[in-house]
């Protein structure tokens, strides 16, 4: 087996996972149908969608747990499953963390982590390397899993899938069994052991947040297909429909008219962005972003005796949840139209009932009518 | 496998099929000809006025002795749990034996009751210790602070959340009572079982044996029915996560010391009335001896028997818990309800069963070692369903797949993974199928072979003979055996009734 020679070339090596043509079923229900994916070396690629959208079934078929129905998978240049092709589990070698960590729990925290070693490696010393590697304490090593708190479960996981030197980890919602205040810092200590180890890791999660911020690709799931490959800002910024734009954030989508590269909605004229091709002509929907509507008091309107620039779209304030760091804002147009949410750093949160001016800053995406 | 686990199911119920085809081929007339007699109708009276009375009694001391330990101030918890569970070590028939060899005055109903309430109220303590361990102490802390007294808390708060750990309990008291034989042989106390073992003895298997054995078998599955009712109705334990809260405990003040003297007195009873005398007739009895030779004998034929019949339970086990765990599927549900019915049949119900089946299909087996191992494994397949279901659900196919991402290939998988996830539960399963035989009496009196002797079946003939002292030491070495499986099952109540 010559592994990790999709690494040896200086110039765009080759995909750590491509996809092709992905079919599944279970039953008559159809889970994947036509599933195309590539997944870039040396990074993280998240995989996002709803819950029973099939991604964890995606998972299996990559890791080899479960055997599709046709199409074609392969790990860098090497097909593992195929026309008259189907290499086990046991022989992909991929990392594997599933949700909880699914720690075995006869064995200590150390011989987890050395589970997947031929026996001559599978050494104490060893595996307090391979927990040291997580950023766990070695007096962890003795321990059972049910001794361990659940950040500690899943870096030991980590470990284990780590070991063997896998060139493809798969992360499946890793985080999502774990309380609030464990998340964050597991998430970023889980990103940096990634980084540092160098792998190619397909990370599975229904949490957008974490999705956009872990990973260097976002590959957006729906109803067993992948809707769109991008990177996160890209994603963010030009979905490539009012249901990815709705998913990886919130969206305020706004009936428009359009006139060249300007959009023309209840707030005014907002420019496109140039990055996406808008074919579009006439009557569209205008995505926004609630942090690209700005908030004026109407007060320091009124102070600024009348500028000659635009002084924004009145509106009232119908109501508001605080945060703290920031504020949500839900506003009703004085003139009528859609109800419009925006958002606000918390220091300059207006009350309910206040009435302001709307500017909208930054560019927008937009759609075909419904 | 899935005709394997119906087939294992089938044999389970052979007891029934029994009763059924039996009753069918004898035909109407006959069958109500030796059912509606004087004599079924007193049967009927003795066993359930005894079977009721019994439940109700346990019902009482059970429930009271629970609540005055996991819920009043009374000292020596810890030790009043283990000496309130002890006396399911002593197996029923050696504790009619201790008391009978004690007092003659204990035969008739009153003896039978007192003796075998003493023998089974910890089937209905246990439960409901468990179940009060489990309940949320926040309940009782609104309920006092809405104005409740003591009473009015364990009326109307407490009670009716322990009903179906309470009515489980006794149901189960029930379903013991009307397989008991040796105690009320002992006391000299006819019902059913007695009868039907007479009967037995004296027309080998004549039809007045095999009718009144149905009968028995029609009035357990009212009992059988009634549980499956009550846990089908209601969810089992889980009822709050406050057990890591801790309660706060009624003083009891001038009840203190009554209390205390009633469990001494309960104590007394159950356990160093039998132990006492047993101890008494080792040591002193005249006619005991310690014949070493026929004691091991007996004892490794005993080990022998219970290992070959755990090793079989075990694995029937596998194959319907293997069904029902994996595939979850109503199939395997029903196939382990079958089983469940099959074994909750008396002892002797199931011995007259395979006796007149085996008779009919297959001569050969009859008194035979094969015959004896499948009585056992219907009786006790439960024992073994029970361990091995939650082996199975210990060995997830999730680690097996996490072990397959590691490149482990199939046979270290399941050498390093899924045989010792669920070692286990196989250990324990078997454990008290072993535990269980080496106490087996009925079934073993009409199934061994010619010559083969268990330590049950021999203490049986001895005492049975009023040969009590030389009866003693196989008592002793029952109990002995039968320790470590009370242990067992008192961890097992905790785990399944507690969070």
């Amino acid at each position: 087996m010559s592994e990790g020679s999709g690494r040896a070339g200086e110039t765009a090596p080759a995909p750590a996972l491509t996809v092709r043509g992905l079919r599944k079923s279970y039953g008559a229900t159809e889970v994947l149908h036509d599933l195309d994916l590539v997944a870039r070396a040396d990074g993280v690629t998240a995989l996002l969608g709803p819950s029973g959208c099939g991604k964890t079934t995606l998972l299996r078929l990559v890791a080899g747990f479960d055997r599709p129905d046709g199409g074609e998978i392969r790990f860098g240049e090497q097909p593992v499953y195929g026309p008259g092709r189907c290499v086990p589990a046991q022989r992909r070698r991929v990392g594997y963390v599933p949700q909880e960590g699914a720690l075995f729990p006869h064995l200590t925290a150390g011989a987890n982590a050395v589970f997947g070693l031929p026996r001559t490696r599978r050494r104490p010393s060893t595996a307090r390397e391979l927990l040291a590697g997580v950023g766990l304490d070695e007096s962890l090593a003795q321990r059972y899993p049910h001794q361990l708190s659940g950040g500690q479960q899943q870096r030991v996981a980590l470990a284990r899938a780590l070991a063997p030197r896998p060139a493809l980890v798969l992360l499946d919602e890793p985080f999502s069994s774990l309380d609030a205040g464990q998340r964050e810092s597991t998430r970023q200590a889980v990103l940096a052991i990634l980084r540092t180890a160098g792998t190619s890791t397909i990370l599975v999660t229904h949490d957008q947040s974490e999705a956009l911020s872990m990973a260097d690709e976002v590959a957006v799931m729906r109803e067993g297909t992948i809707v769109q490959l991008a990177a996160p800002q890209q994603l963010y910024r030009s979905p490539v429909d009012p249901g990815v734009a709705a998913f990886v954030g919130a969206a305020v989508l706004l009936p428009a008219t359009l006139d060249g590269a300007v959009a023309h909605s209840a707030l005014g004229p907002v420019a496109l962005d140039p990055a996406a091709g808008a074919a579009a002509t006439g009557s569209v929907r205008l995505l926004l972003r609630p942090e690209q509507i700005h908030i004026q008091p109407d007060r320091e309107a009124g102070d600024a005796t009348a500028p000659e620039g635009r002084p924004g779209v009145p509106a009232r304030v119908s109501g508001l949840q605080f945060y703290g760091h920031d504020c949500a804002v839900q506003l009703q147009l004085l003139d009528g139209g859609p109800g419009i949410s925006a958002r606000t750093l918390g220091g300059s949160a207006p009350r309910a009932g206040d009435l302001v001016h709307l500017t909208v800053t930054g560019t927008g995406t937009v759609f075909g009518a419904p | 496998m899935v005709a394997a686990a119906v087939v294992v199911a089938l044999f389970a119920l052979i007891p029934l099929f029994f009763v059924i085809g039996y009753t069918i081929d004898l035909g109407w007339a006959q069958t109500s000809e030796l059912v509606f007699r004087a004599r079924v109708g007193e049967l009927l009276w003795n066993t359930l006025r005894l079977t009721l009375g019994c439940m109700a009694l346990s019902a009482v001391l059970g429930t009271g002795a629970a609540w005055l330990v996991e819920r009043t101030t009374i000292p020596l918890r810890k030790l009043w749990t283990v000496l309130l569970v002890a006396p399911l070590a002593i197996p029923a028939f050696v504790n009619g034996y201790a008391w009978i060899s004690v007092t003659r005055t204990v035969d008739g109903y009153w003896g039978a009751l007192l003796v075998t309430t003493l023998s089974y109220f910890p089937l209905v303590y246990l439960p409901v210790v468990a179940a009060l361990r489990g309940l949320d102490p926040a309940l009782e802390e609104s309920a006092r602070s809405l104005g409740l007294s003591s009473q009015a808390v364990f009326g109307r708060v407490l009670l009716p959340q322990l009903r179906i750990a309470l009515y489980g309990g006794v149901l189960l008291v029930g379903v013991h009572m009307l397989a008991e034989f040796g105690a009320l042989q002992l006391l000299r106390f006819p019902t059913f079982t007695t009868a039907i073992y007479d009967q037995f003895r004296s027309s080998f298997n004549g039809p007045a044996a095999n009718v009144l054995a149905g009968v028995l078998a029609a009035v357990c599955l009212v009992f059988l029915l009634a549980e499956l009712g009550l846990r089908g109705g209601a969810r089992y334990g889980r009822l709050g996560s406050g057990a890591a809260r801790s309660v706060t405990r009624i003083e009891l003040g001038r009840w203190h010391w009554p209390a205390l003297g009633g469990l001494a007195l309960l104590s007394t009873l159950a356990l160093l009335v039998p132990l006492g005398a047993l101890l008494r007739w080792l040591l002193a009895g005249r006619s005991t001896a310690f014949p070493w030779a026929s004691l091991a004998r007996t004892a490794a034929t005993t080990v022998g028997l219970a290992a070959v019949a755990a090793v079989v339970a075990v694995a029937l086990a596998l194959a319907l818990g293997w069904l029902s765990e994996r595939y979850g599927s109503r199939l395997g549900a029903l196939l382990e309800r079958g089983t469940y019915f099959g074994s909750a049949m008396p002892g002797i119900v199931v011995a007259l069963a395979l006796i007149t089946v085996s008779i009919r299909l297959v001569p050969g087996l009859y008194q035979s070692a094969p015959l004896l191992i499948l009585g056992y494994a219907i009786l006790f397949l439960p024992r073994a369903v029970i361990n091995v279901r939650s082996a199975l659900s210990q060995a997830r196919p999730l680690y097996d797949d996490v072990a397959r991402s590691l490149g482990t290939p199939t046979l270290q998988r399941l050498r390093r993974v899924t045989l010792p996830l669920m070692a286990g539960g196989l250990g324990a399963g078997a454990a008290l199928v072993v535990l269980a035989v080496a106490t087996e009496l009925t079934a073993t009196l009409l199934l061994a072979p010619t010559g083969t002797q268990t330590l049950a079946t021999a203490f049986w003939g001895l005492s049975s003979s009023l040969q009590y002292g030389a009866a003693a030491p196989y008592a002793a070495l029952m109990i002995a055996i039968s320790a470590p499986a009370t242990y067992l099952l008192t961890r097992q109540a905790g785990r399944s009734l507690t969070p």
